[in-house]
């Protein structure tokens, strides 16, 4: 959990790092408090798992990375684990999650999603994950993006 | 924007953890064997022209005490703008796809509390009339998330 000086943090970043040679010092006075101590709450948040990175996140399109395929398997039960784990170390694989089927119209309970510069290299990809599943997949199907609808990340209400 | 060697090398390590001191950015510069100033300089270019989306930390809603769950709706094609406006409305929908599938509809929901997923679906549901199927992960496979540019 978090608490109120945690919380005014997370506030202040949510918007990003400034690109400015000293960014905590400035977040700091922001907040009032020191850079030391600014560092300190931000390593601690990251021990504990709330920040899990500082880092840049890409605009794929913008990359030319037009193409993105979520790919979503029917996977025996009790090869999901073995199976995800590899999927998920596949180098063109950004995110890959086990998830609960929705039965009769979702029989699917692994998730990998795939980018590539069009459906092509897309199409590709999803065929080496085919076979690294085999006899262990009994169903598949592919859902593009044809259309972003919203990209905003996490926002924090504002509390009183 | 054209990208050039020295912008794919800031942007294959920015996508990398950046360390917790004072001055990560004459960190990293040092690294890459250029000036900090033309570090800020090229970051600062990739941000307004939308390659960064962001830059900073990433949080996780569930360590904080909260939860995130993908969910999609099956939304018929002539009232897809007027769902969408309702379901985008709601600040917990992080992100939205447009998907080809039955159910056309793809977003995350990011809240503060678990109980939090349930209330804002079951509005969606009662606001648009049509069901939310919820889908949180069970295990995630997670290696790094990275684009070569």
């Amino acid at each position: 959990m978090i608490d109120a000086k945690d919380r005014e943090i997370i506030e202040a970043l949510q918007g990003g790092l400034p690109l400015m040679p000293a960014p905590y010092a400035r977040v700091a006075e922001r907040l009032g408090m020191d850079e030391d101590a600014l560092l300190f709450r931000l390593a601690e948040l990251k021990s504990r798992g709330v920040i899990r990175r500082i880092a840049a996140a890409p605009n794929h399109y913008k990359l030319g990375m037009t193409s993105n395929g979520m790919t979503v398997w029917d996977v025996q039960n009790d090869r999901v684990t073995e199976l995800g784990t590899q999927i998920g170390a596949l180098p063109f694989v950004t995110h890959c999650y086990e998830r609960p089927r929705a039965l009769p119209d979702w029989p699917y309970n692994l998730f990998a999603m795939v980018h590539g510069a069009d459906r092509d290299e897309v199409e590709e990809k999803r065929a080496e994950i085919t076979a690294i599943l085999g006899d262990a997949c009994r169903a598949k199907d592919i859902l593009y993006s044809t259309r972003i609808l919203k990209k905003t990340g996490l926002r924090l209400k504002a509390k009183g | 924007m054209r990208l050039d060697e020295t912008d794919r090398a800031i942007l294959n390590r920015m996508q990398d953890d950046l360390p917790l001191i004072p001055h990560p950015y004459a960190a990293i510069a040092t690294e890459l064997g250029i000036p900090e100033s033309e570090l800020l300089h090229r970051l600062s270019r990739m941000k307004e022209e939308r390659i960064i989306t962001r830059f900073g930390p990433f949080f996780d809603a569930a360590a904080m005490g909260g939860a995130f769950c993908l969910c999609a709706m099956a939304v018929p094609v002539e009232n897809f703008e007027t769902v969408l406006t309702k379901v985008n409305a709601h600040a917990e929908v992080a992100h939205n796809y447009e998907r080809t599938h039955r159910l056309n509809m793809w977003f995350v929901l990011a809240t503060e509390t678990p109980e939090g997923i349930e209330a804002t679906a079951d509005a969606i549901e009662r606001e648009t009339g049509i069901e939310v199927l919820r889908f949180p992960k069970l295990q995630e496979f997670f290696i790094g998330f990275r684009v070569a540019a």
